[in-house]
Parts: C-alpha cells; sequence; structure tokens
C-alpha cells in the first residue's frame, strides 16, 4: 500500500499529465517549430533541413506580395477595429443606459453572426456582393438608376472585407462591453442628469472613464483577432485575389506552405507575430491610465 | 405620460436597421436554398416558387455533404469528449492541489492563450507528415494524416488552454470544505473528483461544452490542412467551402445555399436553445470591467 503522500502525487501526476503532454506536442512544440523553422531552409517533401541564418527574412522584406499583404493586414486592423469599436460602444450604451424595449432581443439577434462559421459568413457576402444579382447591388438599384459595382474587384475587395469583418465582430464586442458598463452604478448617472448632463455628457464622462480598463484589454483582443478573423475570410471568400488586393499575411504565410517553402512561410509568421506583439504592447503603453474605483 | 422624443427614435430606428442588416442576410440564404437555379438570375428579391427540397438531397448525395456531416459530428463529438476527459482533471490539480511545477504548468497554459492555431497549423502538419514517412519505412503504411481521431486530438489540444484556463478559475472559487467532509466520510481523491466536485463545476462544464463544440464544428483551416486526401473525407465547413467554389462555376445556386444551411442550422438551433448562457458565459473568468 502507498503511503498518503505518494498517493497524493500519483493522483496529481496521472490528472495532469495527459493534458501537459497533448499541451507540449501540439502546442509548444509547433510554436518553438516556428521561430527555428524560419532560420531554415527545408526542402518540400524530405524532412531535409539547411541552415540559412537570416535568409528568409531578406527576402521577405523585399517581397512585392509580403509588403501588400502586410499593408492591408495594418489597413484591416486599423479600420475594423476603429469602426467595430465606435458600432459596439455605441450599442452596448443605449442598450444598458436607455431601458430599451425589446434590448434583449436585439442583444440575441446581434451575437448571431458570432456563431456562424467563417465559412457560412462568407457564403452569406458572396450573395451579397455578387456583382450581377447580389443583394447589395440590386437593393441599391430600387433608388433609381442600375448599380452594377464590382464589390469584390481590385480596389473594392478591401473595404468589402472590412464590412464583412466588423458584421462578424460587432455583436461580441457589444455584448462584453455591455458586461462593464452593467457594472457603473446607476446613481452615477442620475447625478449627473440632475446637473443637467446630456447623453453625450454621460458617456465620455462617466462610461468610458469607468470601462477603460475593459476597452483597453478588448484593443488587445482586436489587433489579435482581427489578423487571425482576416485569414479566414480572405481564405473562403476571396483566396487573396484578385491579383493579391486582398492578401493577408496569415494567408500569405498558408500560401508559401502550398508552394512547398517552408523556411519562407514560417519567417511571415514570425514576423507578423513580433508586429502584433509590439502593436499590442505599444497601444497598452499609450493607453494606460489611472484605474477608477468604483 | 412621456414625452415623444426623437432621441429614443433615432435610436430606435438605428437598432431596426442593424437588426435587418443581421437577420435578412441569414434568412435570405435559408430562403435561397429552396429555390430553383433558374431562380437566381433576376431580382434575387423574391419568394422562392415553391420548396424546391431536391437541393437538400442532391447536396446530400452528390455533392458528399451527408457524408461530410457525418465526419464533422464524428470529429466534434470526439474532441469534445478528449477535451472534457483530459482538461477536467488536469483543471482541477491545478487549481487546487499546490505540488512541484504547479505555478509554471499554471503560467505555461495561461501564455498557451495566446498562441493561435493559424500560425502553428503548418509545424502541426508538417510533423504529422513526418511522422508518417517514418511509420510508413516501419509499416508501410501512416495514419496520422488523413485521420478523424488525429484531427479530433488536435482540436481538443488547441483547446485545451481556454478550457483549462476557465475551468480552473472556476474550481479555484469552489470553498475547500466539499473536499474536506468527503475526505472524512472515506472517500479517495479521484471518487471526491469524480464524484463531488465535477458536479460543483457544472455551470462552467456547460460553458465550456458550448464554445468548444461552436469552435470544432466551425473550424476549418486545420481540417482543411490534415484531411488533403484527394477523394478523402471532409468535415462539413471545408465540403461547403469546396462546394462554394466549384458551384459558383457550374452555376449550381441552390445546392450550395443548401450546404450553407446544413452548416449553419445546427449551431443556430444550439444558440437559439442557450442564448443567454452564452452571451453571460463569455465573460466568466474572462475579463471584467
Amino acid at each position: 500500500m502507498l503511503n498518503a503522500v505518494k498517493r497524493k502525487n500519483l493522483f496529481v501526476f496521472l490528472c495532469v499529465a495527459p493534458a501537459t503532454l497533448l499541451f507540449f506536442i501540439f502546442m509548444l512544440y509547433p510554436t518553438f517549430s516556428v521561430f527555428r523553422m524560419s532560420f531554415f531552409e527545408r526542402g518540400a517533401y524530405s524532412s531535409k533541413e539547411s541552415y540559412v541564418a537570416f535568409e528568409n527574412f531578406k527576402v521577405l522584406l523585399s517581397d512585392g506580395r509580403f509588403i501588400r499583404a502586410s499593408q492591408n493586414t495594418i489597413f484591416l486592423i486599423v479600420a475594423v477595429t476603429v469602426i467595430t469599436m465606435i458600432l459596439a460602444l455605441a450599442f452596448a450604451f443605449f442598450l444598458t443606459r436607455d431601458r430599451i424595449l425589446g434590448g434583449n432581443f436585439f442583444r440575441v439577434i446581434f451575437y448571431i453572426p458570432n456563431i456562424l462559421s467563417v465559412v457560412v459568413i462568407s457564403g452569406v457576402f458572396s450573395a451579397i456582393y455578387d456583382a450581377d444579382n447580389g443583394l447589395l447591388n440590386s437593393f441599391l438599384s430600387a433608388f433609381g438608376r442600375k448599380i452594377t459595382v464590382l464589390w469584390k474587384g481590385e480596389d473594392t475587395v478591401i473595404y468589402s472585407l472590412v464590412i464583412a469583418l466588423v458584421w462578424q465582430a460587432v455583436g461580441y464586442y457589444m455584448v462584453m462591453y455591455m458586461a462593464s458598463m452593467s457594472a457603473v452604478p446607476k446613481s452615477m448617472y442620475e447625478s449627473a442628469s440632475l446637473d443637467g448632463a446630456s447623453r453625450f455628457c454621460e458617456f465620455f464622462n462617466i462610461t468610458l472613464p469607468l470601462i477603460w480598463t475593459n476597452l483597453r484589454t478588448t484593443l488587445t483582443f482586436f489587433i489579435i483577432s482581427t489578423i487571425n478573423m482576416a485569414f479566414l475570410f480572405v481564405k473562403a471568400m476571396t483566396s487573396g485575389g484578385p491579383n493579391g488586393a486582398s492578401e493577408v499575411v496569415l494567408s500569405f504565410m498558408y500560401n508559401q506552405k502550398d508552394d512547398g517553402l517552408y523556411g519562407y512561410s514560417m519567417a511571415a509568421g514570425v514576423l507578423i507575430f513580433i508586429f502584433s506583439f509590439l502593436l499590442s504592447y505599444v497601444v497598452n503603453r499609450v493607453t494606460k491610465r489611472r484605474v477608477l474605483q468604483f | 405620460m412621456k414625452k415623444f422624443s426623437l432621441y429614443k427614435t433615432v435610436v430606435y430606428a438605428v437598432f431596426t436597421l442593424l437588426a435587418i442588416a443581421v437577420l435578412v442576410p441569414v434568412l435570405w440564404v435559408f430562403l435561397a436554398s429552396f429555390k430553383q437555379n433558374f431562380e437566381f438570375y433576376g431580382n434575387p428579391w423574391t419568394f422562392p416558387e415553391g420548396l424546391y427540397f431536391q437541393n437538400f438531397t442532391e447536396a446530400f448525395k452528390t455533392a458528399k455533404m451527408g457524408e461530410y456531416m457525418l465526419s464533422s459530428v464524428i470529429v466534434t463529438a470526439l474532441a469534445l469528449v478528449l477535451v472534457l476527459v483530459i482538461s477536467l482533471p488536469a483543471a482541477y490539480c491545478l487549481s487546487r492541489f499546490s505540488f512541484w511545477g504547479n505555478n509554471v504548468l499554471n503560467a505555461l497554459f495561461m501564455a498557451g492563450l495566446f498562441i493561435n492555431v493559424n500560425y502553428i497549423v503548418v509545424p502541426i502538419f508538417l510533423m504529422l507528415r513526418d511522422g508518417d514517412n517514418i511509420l510508413k519505412n516501419i509499416f508501410g503504411s501512416g495514419f496520422l494524416l488523413n485521420n478523424l481521431f488525429i484531427l479530433a486530438l488536435v482540436y481538443a489540444a488547441t483547446a485545451l488552454p481556454f478550457t483549462v484556463y476557465l475551468l480552473s478559475s472556476y474550481f479555484a472559487g469552489l470553498p475547500h470544505d466539499f473536499e474536506e467532509a468527503a475526505y472524512i466520510d472515506g472517500a479517495g481523491y479521484f471518487e471526491t473528483m469524480v464524484k463531488i466536485m465535477f458536479p460543483l463545476a457544472k455551470p462552467s462544464i456547460i460553458t465550456v461544452i458550448l464554445f468548444n463544440f461552436l469552435s470544432f464544428w466551425n473550424e476549418y483551416i486545420i481540417s482543411m490542412t490534415l484531411l488533403s486526401k484527394a477523394g478523402g473525407t471532409r468535415t462539413l465547413p471545408v465540403g461547403l467551402m469546396n462546394l462554394m467554389q466549384g458551384q459558383q462555376a457550374k452555376a449550381q445556386y441552390g445546392i450550395m445555399y443548401a450546404g450553407l444551411v446544413l452548416v449553419m442550422l445546427p449551431t443556430l438551433i444550439l444558440y437559439i436553445s442557450v442564448q443567454r448562457k452564452l452571451t453571460e458565459g463569455m465573460t466568466v473568468g474572462g475579463v471584467k470591467g
């Protein structure tokens, strides 16, 4: 019979070991591989590798397709964050501050895009953006002359992506902001409105400062998730086309894998990873304020 | 009696517009799935002329969506079982026992929250392919790629950080009296954990099942990469994506929209039945302002 301490240790070991093992094999080791492989050249079909130091990165930084993909990614991060945040904040404020009739109904509806697969959303938006018989063009044509905008054309595709990404994300962030806004005590609003403050004034002087911590956290979420969601949408909706006009860094990275350029692909991954990390850090530093207690 | 206010009217108008912008495209897809092919040339804002169920039977048979659905069900169910069986005991021990390496493991799982699968899908693929090559040299055939069980295992592994984090923050909040009472009554560690503690954690377990179900059912990047054999099986979203890219060239819209309905219907039904849990669960153990 084992003694008590050994029994406890054995129990803990058996509980923790499977999770730890799986985590190391399928998450930590591949993450380590991304960084290691970016310094190597690897055969497309054999596992032979040769060390090339920073060669992959050098080629990458002068690759026009990669530069375009980076510009698109940065544009998407900024546009999606700004638009989604403003909309989500405004909706969350109205839903929590004014007891909107059917508020719960709206909340349920706005969250729907979040539970759909990106493939499904891409399908829905293909129907919307179709140039000949799309929902958007025929809706706009109803106001007069016939409109045939190529929503997935080379000049417009990136804006179409922004709309799809915002459509998908607004509900999620709205629910998130609502949770933190509902913690703001009602008495603050009451005394403010006694003093004659407008809704506008209330929002900027009470709500915004009090949910600032939550707002900062979501900024990091925005950066990380826009990089990822943009990839999912591009893969299912545009395949990076036309002519690379909608290519983003992660889809660029994935396509290099299809060509068998694994080291090159991983170097792109490393760069975007470092970029997202630095950007989150900078944004976090810039938005730092004294935490208000309430 | 309240005065009519312009402000409220504008707020309601904006909310209604946005609700329409969300609902209409989704409902439109449902209607479109009953349309015959010729109805797609012309005004899209019309109701289908009849309920053309053949789109669904066609999607099931010729587009193999039936087979893909079965694969999706198998993978999602397997991955859910795996992630629960593996992460529940781990989360319990990590949050309620102090042992050597406890803090390091907790920190590692936390760091795992920031590892996104999109970055590591290629190394996972290469690792499995190399493994397959080794197996081929020894046994003559490999089984790591194009295998539903391995796919489910990868899903479970990538969901571990989130699941362990959520469950252990819930376990950490439970009082220690339960375990002490159980030990005094002569229950062992394992019995206490399974019979006393797991039932107590039911709310967080439900949250975890909901979120993981949605992410496994909807996932397609890993699935697309690990199930790549020509003519082999696919999961539903990947099958749908191939259908979307293929059918637009062949102009068989009805079947494509039937496929869309097949993918989103299970998630919509689940959402409608448990929507409150889902939007509340989002803030369990997550960020709070």
